[in-house]
């Protein structure tokens, strides 16, 4: 295909042509679901093997944004709708069309109710969030990341567990607060700077003072969507209460909108409040990622746990990136694309066996290696991944990072690093009561193995863990530039806030 | 030739562990028996070259790990130090291999055990022949979860499933230790490479590092935090307490993992990293104390243990400890000597053990065993071949090695070499002691065992019997033979780069200029030891009781093992426990949820029912609010409007 198509739209928009067909299907209800599944998963594994294009187009060498669309949209205005991809956020739009299809597969048995809608909820949401990572008009952007709510919001509300309704209050009001606070922000931008567009602002040179609010503002909403400690809470209920898929596309994608964000934004835009708040994001990491796994160590429910684990890796990846070193940089994106597949993954293993026994309770399971093996073996990838260890993807981000903190602050690294003890430790227990022991249980030895359908899910899953384990290269060369960019403009804004300091 | 050593036992794994159902338990058997046994002869010719015929290269693999100044490649580095772990580490792993054929013969999952055997010997091999720290990383951790594997091996045994875990969590809690020093490495050096950093060493000696708010000298900190990562894997004082339980595991894992090879990565990555560790000389003060503490603490724990194991678990931990006291005081050649002839009696103590056990129905109480040696002779002259050389009997391996390593403490003439001298003459009286003691508690006595496993006692099958024979062979020879390359004469150009030692620091060879009673103080005390054993075990049997009875919390406390596992499972785990609870009751459902979303809505759904019971519906009450208002609003004009 001809690089100067339009790429970015089509993998945006495509999913809702998917969704136009299938308001179209009519007929009885078992067989517009089945024809309802079908299409969705035949438009998102299009719109994945589209998305690849973006990645053979790509050209590494540069920092600029790529395959950049622009269309006048409101007019006498410069809000406009623009795309376009750097190397950071081309990862994410990758993930993202990865974990659709994937996703749609995973609810293929469990789903059996309002299958159309399901369907709809889910090529809308992959919209929004290609949308939102390919968004350079901070409008636009708004647009979708708050857009990302709606499906999601439903799904949970919908199609989630008996305490959805809660969870999903829970999920909307924790959101609600960093909304508004960063719509504020975004009008005082436009007031400042006179511009939405994301490439004119990145070079635009706020105030200090104001710096400092918009960084607040702006992180109100991140922190929510990271979630880093205390706004977390609402991420265990919604894991939950969320459908298997609902859990994998929110650990998977919806997670990384907050780093995203940092990234796009709080870290470019305004360098001098974010050299001021590093501490304070520092330190919330860093409990976060102690709190939170002492935590997850004490859980009896299978989700909470691994949603409790989320917390922690993301801990890992806002320390990465407030580092403002190539190793902590780089090494925060790679454990957010690590984490979307590994804790996708693990999400998936609990849906599982959720699919089959219907709970969740850790104590209602035991002895799976006898009657499960080859589910013993892909759980026992994942959870060493998680584990962070080499040879897997979870180690290169996690080693990166504490690289770049070592730097920086070695108490920092110290801290940060007995996540590693701790996440060994309440995985390892998770996966010793699910899969070793005795098998006992009745109801647990009717268990099946796993099905054609899941492996198809998990293969390629597991060939990525080792991918981005064992040649982490391919991905890392692609968003070197970027990042190298983003430190040395960053480097560049603080030495010019440093010397009309000292000018004054 | 060089990749093949290391990649054929990952392509036996893959192949037993995937296509063990195609192939069945026979043809997984053949396949990783085979790949090792290719692997081991190739490693012996790469000992001839590499080692004997003095090459040194690095065979690159792949880009691994690229960002910014941070590279980390899959390389292979050999040298003399490489090529040695690698026959080590090849020759034990294809014996161990050959033995489990006849030990897990009646097991229902070989092929699993067999790939993972393979897979642990891959991860080792990347471990001992890395080019820089990362896969040096990598191999560490791989290793420790394929002991992790292992132990927990029979999984529905729970003890073995909590030893495995214990295993590898306090193992990460030296890889913790070991990946701070890599940090330190790389902010010192800008590197993560061997060659690079060994290099540099030198002009960074002096220069100092802020490390958790103490200022302290760079090389020091980095060596002490490498020094903690050995700690973990190598079973030092302090993290020790996974090994004897990690015994849960298969007796050829045992062999193999926790006696021959793993525990030994430690020794291996303090002599990898000796010059650095040469420059800063207090980190090397604190891994002879380190180890001369933990050679004494094992050994006085192993006598009076009463499983087979763990009494041979404990010897381990008290061996690994005068490696690392040798080590400590820079004579890297003896323990490097010390961990090869270890490796060969060790791993022939265990196999032995485990013919044992095999041959008592699964067996491990000593309290339980006795009077067989003439039903298993061979087992039983395995035994002792292990134990003589084990006690530093002369013409056996342990005692050119174990010797060597006393004398250079004593030759080193620093306080605390004298330390471990003494600490370790020590502990080679109990562990002559402690060897005696099992064999007479094992072997002869009356039989106290039921008489139908009496009935059943067998001499092991000849595919277990072969490879202790050859162990054996390599627990009396392998002194003999390697002693002049190793510690002799021809040292300097047996290791030449691999190794380096100061000029001052020369212990090994004040070592052959030490006094007369040195040299044969550790023979004497091991004969006493030895006299010790029959005296209380063979002649007079009811004096370890009247002993144990007299000297009751003394005997309890070494029991017990100095009462470690208690303290930790009170101190870490159970603080730890709470501690989740506490923050995810008290912290994010009192806390965070009740302040938070649950205390928002609570307000706004008290406000609204408030709100609510104002509008009762009656006029009059209408009525008498706005009457209320009006005199309010009058009020405030007439106040403040004038």
């Amino acid at each position: 295909m001809a690089s100067n198509a339009p790429l970015l739209s089509l993998v945006i928009f495509l999913p809702l042509v998917g969704v136009f067909f299938i308001l179209l299907t009519r007929g009885e209800e078992a067989q517009v679901a089945i024809n309802c599944r079908w299409q969705a998963l035949l438009i998102s594994t299009a719109v994945f093997l589209v998305s690849l294009l973006i990645w053979y187009n790509f050209d590494p060498t540069t920092a600029d944004f790529q395959m950049v669309e622009r269309y006048d949209w409101i007019p006498g205005s410069s809000i406009a709708y623009h795309v376009g991809v750097d190397g950071i956020s081309m990862w994410f739009v990758l993930l993202s069309t990865l974990l659709t299809p994937i996703c749609i597969l995973a609810s293929w048995e469990a789903v059996q109710s309002r299958v159309k809608e399901y369907m709809i909820a889910f090529l809308v949401l992959e919209t929004l969030m290609v949308g939102m990572f390919c968004a350079l008009d901070i409008l636009v952007f708004y647009v979708f990341f708050e857009g990302v709510l709606i499906p999601m919001f439903l799904i949970i509300g919908v199609w989630g567990g008996q305490r959805r309704v809660y969870a999903a209050f829970k999920f909307f009001l924790y959101t609600l607060g960093g909304s508004v606070l960063m719509m504020i922000a975004i009008l005082a931008m436009y007031w400042e700077a006179g511009t939405t567009d994301i490439p004119t602002l990145l070079v635009f040179k706020f105030a200090p003072a104001l710096q400092t609010w918009l960084w607040l503002a702006f992180f109100a909403s991140f922190a929510v969507k990271v979630p880093m400690w205390p706004v977390h809470t609402w991420l265990p209920d919604a894991h939950v209460e969320a459908p298997t898929a609902g859990s994998v596309i929110l650990a998977g994608v919806l997670l990384k909108m907050g780093g995203y964000g940092f990234l796009r934004f709080s870290i470019p835009m305004f360098p001098e409040a974010s050299d001021y708040f590093a501490p304070l994001v520092f330190a919330l990491s860093v409990v976060a990622v102690i709190y939170t796994s002492l935590v997850a160590l004490v859980q009896q429910d299978m989700k909470k746990l691994i949603a409790y684990s989320s917390v922690a890796h993301m801990g890992f990846v806002t320390i990465g990136m407030f580092t403002l070193t190539t190793q902590g940089v780089e090494g925060s994106i790679f454990q957010m694309l690590s984490h979307g597949v590994v804790s996708g993954a693990l999400f998936l293993c609990v849906g599982v066996v959720y699919d089959r026994l219907h709970t969740r309770e850790i104590s209602a399971y035991g002895g799976l290696a006898n009657n499960m093996p080859r589910y013993a073996l892909v759980f026992m990838v994942f959870t060493l991944a998680s584990v962070g260890l080499p040879g897997t993807s979870g180690f290169v981000g996690e080693l990166l990072i504490l690289t770049g903190a070592f730097k920086v602050n070695t108490w920092l690294a110290a801290l940060a690093a007995t996540g590693l003890i701790l996440g060994a430790a309440y995985m390892l227990y998770l996966y010793r009561r699910v899969v070793f022991g005795v098998l006992d249980k009745d109801s647990v030895k009717a268990m099946l193995d796993l099905s054609p359908r899941e492996i198809a899910l998990f293969a390629p899953l597991i060939v990525l863990v080792f991918w981005m384990g064992i040649y982490p290269s391919t991905f890392i060369d692609m968003m070197s530039v970027s990042v190298d960019n983003l430190i040395t403009n960053y480097k560049v804004a603080l030495g010019e806030a440093g010397t009309a300091m000292a000018a004054r | 030739m060089y990749s093949a050593i290391v990649f054929l036992p990952l392509v036996g794994a893959l192949i037993a562990g995937f296509g063990g159902r195609v192939i069945g338990d026979r043809g997984a058997q053949i396949v990783t028996c085979g790949a090792m046994i290719v692997s081991s002869v190739l490693a012996l010719v790469a000992f001839w070259e590499v080692a004997i015929g003095g090459r040194t290269f690095t065979v690159d693999v792949l880009t691994w790990i690229a960002s910014g100044s941070f590279e980390a490649n899959w390389a292979l580095r050999w040298d003399t130090l490489t090529a040695v772990m690698v026959l080590v580490v090849t020759v034990v792993s294809t014996m161990v291999h050959v033995y489990s054929v006849g030990y897990m013969s009646h097991d229902a999952s070989i092929p699993r055990f067999m790939a993972y055997l393979s897979i642990f010997t891959f991860a080792m091999l990347m471990l001992v022949t890395a080019d820089n720290l990362v896969q040096l990383f990598f191999g560490w951790e791989g290793v420790g979860v394929a002991s992790y594997l292992l132990i927990g091996f029979w999984f529905h045994k729970p003890s073995a499933n909590a030893a495995a875990i214990k295993a590898f969590v306090v193992n990460r809690v030296g890889d913790f230790g070991f990946a701070l020093g890599i940090f330190g490495c790389f902010m010192l050096f800008d590197t993560v490479s061997l060659d690079v950093i060994f290099a540099a060493a030198p002009e960074k000696a002096g220069t100092t590092l802020n490390f958790l708010g103490m200022q302290g000298d760079a090389l020091t900190i980095i060596a002490i935090l490498l020094f903690i990562g050995a700690m973990g894997k190598s079973a030092q004082l302090g993290l020790h307490t996974w090994l004897p339980d990690a015994m849960e595991g298969p007796t050829p894992v045992s062999a193999l993992i926790h006696a021959a090879t793993m525990v030994t990565a430690g020794v291996f990555l303090v002599a990898r990293m000796s010059p650095l560790f040469e420059y800063a000389p207090i980190a090397l003060q604190v891994v002879t104390i380190v180890g001369a503490a933990t050679a004494f603490f094992a050994a006085t724990v192993g006598m009076c243990q009463n499983d087979i194991k763990r009494v041979i678990a404990y010897s381990t931990c008290s061996q690994l400890g005068y490696m690392f006291f040798a080590l400590g005081v820079s004579a890297y050649p003896a323990a490097i000597f010390h961990l090869m002839t270890h490796a060969f009696f060790k791993a022939l103590l265990f196999l032995s053990a485990g013919s044992v056990i095999h041959a008592l129905s699964d067996e491990q109480d000593m309290r339980n065993m006795g009077g067989i040696w003439k039903k298993i002779p061979f087992t039983y002259a395995m035994m002792w071949i292990g134990s003589l050389a084990l006690a530093g009997v002369p013409l056996f391996a342990g005692f050119y090695s174990k010797d060597m390593i006393l004398e250079s403490a004593y030759g080193s003439h620093t306080g605390v070499g004298q330390f471990a001298f003494w600490m370790g003459i020590a502990a080679a009286l109990m562990t002559a002691f402690y060897s005696w003691r099992l064999i007479i508690m094992t072997f002869h006595g009356t039989p106290r065992m039921s008489d139908e496993v009496l009935h059943h006692v067998h001499e092991s099958p000849k595919v277990m019997l072969i490879p202790l024979a050859f162990l054996a062979a390599g627990a009396v020879l392998s002194g003999w033979a390697g002693y002049e390359w190793f510690v002799g004469e021809g040292m300097a150009e047996f290791w030449r780069e691999s190794i380096k030692i100061l000029p001052d620091n020369n212990s090994i060879a004040a070592a052959h200029h030490v006094p007369f009673w040195v040299k044969a103080a550790p023979l004497v005390v091991g004969v006493i030891g030895i006299g010790l054993a029959y005296l209380m075990y063979m002649f007079r049997p009811h004096l370890p009781g009247l002993l144990a009875a007299r000297f009751r919390p003394i005997y309890l406390f070494l029991l017990n093992k100095w009462y470690f596992d208690e303290l930790y499972d009170w101190l870490f785990v159970k603080r730890s426990w709470q501690v989740g609870v506490a923050f995810w009751q008290g912290g994010d459902r009192a806390i965070i949820d009740g302040f938070g979303p649950d205390g928002v809505s609570a307000v706004a759904r008290n406000l609204a029912a408030r709100a609510g019971r104002l509008q009762t519906g009656y006029v009059y009450h209408y009525a008498f609010s706005m009457l209320i208002g009006v005199v309010a609003l009058v009020s405030w004009y007439l106040a403040f409007g004038g």
